[in-house]
């Protein structure tokens, strides 16, 4: 009897592995296989060794060909089949050979997505799919070991293989920068502190790397080659190769010709079977319950599968669930299974700072869900079948995140970070007292925190340091020392707000992932209660160069308008130092009338708020306003909102400074800066102070001689007089003082913390002797606050106007699906 | 579930990038305000954007894991189930979606109110 034809389209991983399924049970097929690459079968995960210079093409082979002269399998070379004829069951091929089948499977693979950019068929632009890739990054990269310059490679993509590029390509000699649309590298995989880890290695190496960047154009060098990726916000970053490792499709068009039912890959059964009878799909072509795949662990299973149903021996395929390592020498990076939390599932975290290690494990019922390891990734096989065979870990449950060869080990030491410091880390700013002199004052008998305020000093001006003081205390005498009770920021930590500032500054730790990374936070991604705290931290600390995470702060300062009871917003112009004039109201007329606003009232902050506007409203009314000259009044903000003036010397009869000028000019002088808490001030013209200066967070009080500065006041939850800062007689140096004080408090304070419950606990005194006595002290904390109020004036209202985060006043417009295949719900 | 198949309309929203990480958006289908958000890890959730204590609109809250803080008084809202956390008790409703490419769609049961209420129970 003739045999029966088997016919496999495509010769990558997956059918390889068929095949070897097919001869271990002695099959009875003619086999025939048609390949579009000029080659054997090879190992295309390799591809990445043969990049970074560990191994060649040989070493990646895995059937030669005398394996298919030996196993009497005909491969058909540089043979790309275009045709499927299902009716006569016969293919053919672009170079002419023509193939009858009784039994078809096809395994296309994917295909590299090549982004839609001006420039990308520039001389080298390239993807990163196959040898021919491979061969010529490497030729690019070996031109640029000859040439007396260093020759520059991008990546777009920091995904799995963009990343394993851009090593391989560093490995090679070149300079790399690697883009990224999304803040966080491979995020498909990684949570975003195992992201930042890996961000941070890489740059380590002396890779550049860009997150949150769209790639918008790639330029031209005159003469039909790339000389560079232009970005959306302008920059260009130069490149003698790009890479475009942006993900794959599968390719599914040759199917989709013959009539297979295609959605997003070949669509087929738990037999891998397609639409059509005796034609099957596999590896990254097909599409099984919904899911396609992308790494070779699942593919594997469907060969065999298949192997078994073309043999007589029904067998099916259950669908995947994958884990993911990044190839690249000495960064160890595991992730498998669902890692992302819900509230029915719990999460354990351990992050070991000074070894920069990260494990995180997400359980679901009593099983392991989900697990990303960072910089050692010895269990995550053993986490990994735990996970597939769904293991009750309750047993395990305290140990489990310590792995599997735990051996009853210590708890977490809390004080590590702060053992982790240098000794000549400053601990103490007031009085510049490093982590030295503290362990020196320790070790020589005093082992009470008020004994290493004696000897050093140390903590014993503002006392934000108190809190490390503490835990060096601890990590040197160990249980013999209890600490003072610190509340935490939130559950999420252990740290107390003045910990965690001073150690954002000691270790300069520069952005949200990187602070929850160093100082163990106990969740992944924080909650509304640390995150917004943490913004501001890291706002006040690097005023020029910090990324606002906007996702961090409350929605008040996303949208710069006060959020209503039923949604709406209220907006509040500014009107400096309280005083208008008939164009403002006039316009402010206007607007009412134009957009139907239903209340218009005088705050209690002399000036007026507009309540009830439609969120989609918010950016035209904004344009109305800014026409006439009005700027956000921050009536949202931890930050500046009124300055309340009276009169003063203009009209009033008792008057005796220009109280309104001052009000204005420190209100021009202070707006737009990011404080702990609201500040409100006010400035009246004489002592009857109809401006009400002396329960405001600052105020100023005129009198014959000058100005009496006064702060810590309260009229809200608390009431409570002010205390007298300081006298001066001159204008300027009183907005020198206030700006001093505000700076003061901006790096002290405790999120959300008014600047009276502030210097109540840094003391009044305290706070007086270093911005009225010390004026060097006073001058260092005025040029801080001028340094950041440079980036700070930006008037919010016209950057949205001008289409800064659109998205955020817009909704999505949805489009009806017409036809929709079978429904799956998927969450 | 206890959404049968026909009764679903998918519709379309766009590339899930319009949808910032660890933020949200909006969209109304049918008079029905649902707000759609996308968590640290890429994950996409849709659910009424409506507070089941005062009706607070979800949409403009923190996104934190798998859930979201309500802006108005601070309820947490697990965007899985729509279940309110801790010691509050309500639920919203929740609705299917899925990602094809980088194509974000959404099902909406095309049956009455009622109905739906009872999805994601
Ligand atoms: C509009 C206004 C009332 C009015 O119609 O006059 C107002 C409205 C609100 N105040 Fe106020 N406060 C207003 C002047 C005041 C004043 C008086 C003042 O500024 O001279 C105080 C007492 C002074 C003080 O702050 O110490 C005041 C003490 C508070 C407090 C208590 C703060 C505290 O730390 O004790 C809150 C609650 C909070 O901030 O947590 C608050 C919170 C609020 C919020 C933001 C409630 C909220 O979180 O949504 C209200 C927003 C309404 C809106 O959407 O516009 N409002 N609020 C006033 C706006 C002033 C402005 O032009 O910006
Ligand atoms: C650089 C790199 C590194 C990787 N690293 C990993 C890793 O570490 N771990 C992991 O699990 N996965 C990794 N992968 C993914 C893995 O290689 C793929 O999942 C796997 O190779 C897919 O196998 P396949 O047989 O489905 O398709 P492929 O291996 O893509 O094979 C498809 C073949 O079909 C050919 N073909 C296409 N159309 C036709 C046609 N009409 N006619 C004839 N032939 C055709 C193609 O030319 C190709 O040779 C990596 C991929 C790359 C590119
Ligand atoms: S006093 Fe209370 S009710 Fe009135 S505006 Fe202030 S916060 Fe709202
Ligand atoms: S309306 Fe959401 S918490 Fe009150």
């Amino acid at each position: 009897m003739k045999k029966q034809s088997l016919v496999v389209i495509g010769n990558g991983m997956a059918p390889g592995r068929m095949l070897e399924h097919l001869i271990e049970q002695n099959h009875a097929f003619d086999i025939t296989i048609f390949n579009a690459e000029p080659r054997v079968n090879y190992n295309r995960l390799m591809l990445s060794y043969v990049l970074d210079g560990n191994k060649s093409y040989e070493d990646i082979i895995t059937h030669t060909d005398e394996w298919y002269q030996q196993n009497a399998i005909t491969l058909h070379k540089s043979a790309p089949v275009t045709d499927i004829d299902t009716d006569n069951k016969t293919v053919c091929s672009s170079n002419g050979v023509s193939c009858d089948y009784d039994k078809l499977v096809i395994a296309t693979g994917s295909s590299p997505f090549v982004l839609p950019l001006p420039g990308k068929n520039l001389d080298g632009v390239l993807t990163y799919r196959d040898l021919d890739d491979v061969e010529t990054m490497l030729s690019v990269a070996s031109e640029s070991r000859e040439q007396s310059k260093t020759l520059r490679a991008v990546v777009i993509g920091g995904g799995l293989l963009g990343l394993e590029a851009a090593a391989g390509l560093l490995n090679q000699g070149m300079l790399v920068s690697v883009l990224h649309l999304v803040d966080t590298l491979m995020e498909k995989q990684l949570d975003p502190s195992a992201g930042w880890l890996l961000a941070e290695e890489f740059t380590r190496r002396g890779v550049d790397v860009y997150t949150g960047v769209q790639s918008e154009a790639i330029t031209d060098n005159g003469n039909g080659a790339v000389a560079g990726v232009q970005l959306a916000d302008g920059r260009i970053i130069d490149a003698d190769l790009v890479v475009m490792a942006v993900g794959i499709r599968p390719s599914t068009a040759l199917a989709q010709q013959a009539g297979i039912n295609v959605e997003r890959g070949i669509v087929v059964d738990d037999h891998m079977q397609t639409s059509l009878a005796d034609i099957y799909a596999l590896g990254e072509c097909a599409q099984h319950n919904g899911d396609v795949y992308g790494l070779v662990a699942p593919l594997y299973v469907m060969a065999k599968v298949l192997a078994d149903n073309l043999i007589g021996q029904p067998s099916t395929y259950a669908g995947s669930i994958t884990a993911t390592r990044l190839k690249v020498d000495g960064v160890s990076l595991y992730s498998a299974g669902d890692f992302s939390d819900s509230p029915d599932s719990e999460e354990i975290v351990l992050r070991d700072a000074s070894a920069g290690i990260y494990k995180r494990l997400v359980l679901k019922d009593n099983k392991i869900a989900g697990a990303v390891l960072y910089g050692e990734t010895s269990d995550g096989p053993w986490f990994f079948d735990m996970l597939k065979r769904g293991v009750d870990i309750s047993d395990l449950r305290d140990t489990l995140i310590f792995g599997q060869s735990f051996q009853g080990g210590s708890a977490l030491n809390p004080s590590e970070a702060v053992a982790a410091l240098p000794d000549n880390a400053e601990i103490c700013g007031c009085n510049g007292i490093c982590k030295g002199t503290i362990v020196a004052a320790i070790d020589n008998g005093s082992t009470t925190l008020d004994g290493v305020r004696a000897v050093t000093k140390a903590s014993s001006s503002c006392g934000t340091c108190t809190g490390l003081v503490e835990q060096i205390l601890t990590f040197k005498l160990g249980s013999e020392y209890q600490p003072a009770a610190v509340t935490p920021v939130c559950p999420c930590t252990d740290y107390g707000h003045d910990d965690v500032r001073r150690l954002i500054r000691l270790k300069s730790l520069r952005s949200i992932p990187e602070v929850m990374q160093q100082l163990q936070w106990k969740t992944s991604c924080g909650c509304a209660k640390c995150r917004p705290a943490l913004n501001y931290y890291l706002v006040c600390e690097y005023p020029s160069d910090y990324k606002d995470d906007y996702q961090s702060r409350f929605i008040n300062e996303r949208a710069h308008a006060n959020i209503q009871k039923d949604g709406t917003y209220s907006i509040v112009p500014r009107m400096w130092g309280g005083e208008t004039s008939s164009l403002q109201l006039r316009t402010i007329a206007d607007v009412v009338d134009k957009y139907n606003i239903p209340t218009v009232k005088v705050t209690g902050g002399q000036r007026i708020d507009m309540l009830g506007i439609q969120k989609e409203d918010l950016i035209h009314v904004w344009r109305d306003l800014g026409k006439a000259g009005f700027v956000s009044g921050h009536a949202y903000a931890k930050g500046l909102r009124t300055v309340k003036t009276c009169v003063g010397t203009d009209w009033c009869r008792f008057g005796t400074q220009d109280s309104t000028g001052l009000g204005i000019k420190i209100e021009k002088f202070m707006w737009g800066s990011w404080t702990p808490a609201k500040v409100k001030m006010a400035v009246s013209g004489c002592p009857r102070n109809c401006a009400e200066a002396t329960c405001k967070d600052v105020g100023v009080i005129c009198v014959d001689s000058g100005y009496e500065i006064h702060f810590a006041g309260a009229a809200g939850l608390d009431i409570k007089g002010t205390e007298v800062l300081g006298h001066s007689d001159n204008e300027d140096e009183v907005i020198e003082i206030i700006a001093a004080l505000l700076q003061m408090y901006r790096e002290q304070g405790h999120y959300l913390e008014r600047i009276y419950k502030w210097a109540r606990r840094v003391g009044f005194d305290e706070v007086k002797a270093q911005i009225m006595e010390d004026t060097d002290k006073r001058e260092e904390y005025f040029n801080r606050f001028m340094q950041s109020q440079k980036v700070a004036q930006i008037d919010p209202w016209a950057e949205r106007v001008s289409g800064t985060h659109d998205h955020e006043f817009n909704n999505i417009t949805p489009l009806p699906v017409k036809s929709e295949a079978p429904l799956r719900l998927v969450q | 579930m206890s959404m049968s198949e026909q009764s679903v309309q998918w519709y379309e929203l766009g590339p899930v990038s319009s949808i910032p990480l660890r933020g949200s958006r909006r969209v109304v289908i049918n008079d029905q305000t649902i707000g759609l958000f996308r968590t640290a890890t890429d994950k996409v959730f849709a659910i009424d954007d409506q507070c089941p204590h005062k009706k607070g609109p979800l949409s403009e809250g923190i996104v934190h894991d798998n859930c979201v803080t309500c802006p108005l008084h601070n309820w947490v809202i697990s965007l899985e189930d729509g279940k309110a956390q801790g010691a509050d008790e309500g639920c919203v409703n929740t609705y299917p979606v899925k990602i094809e490419g980088e194509q974000l769609r959404i099902g909406v049961a095309l049956c009455n109110k009622q109905e739906l209420a009872t999805v994601g129970d």
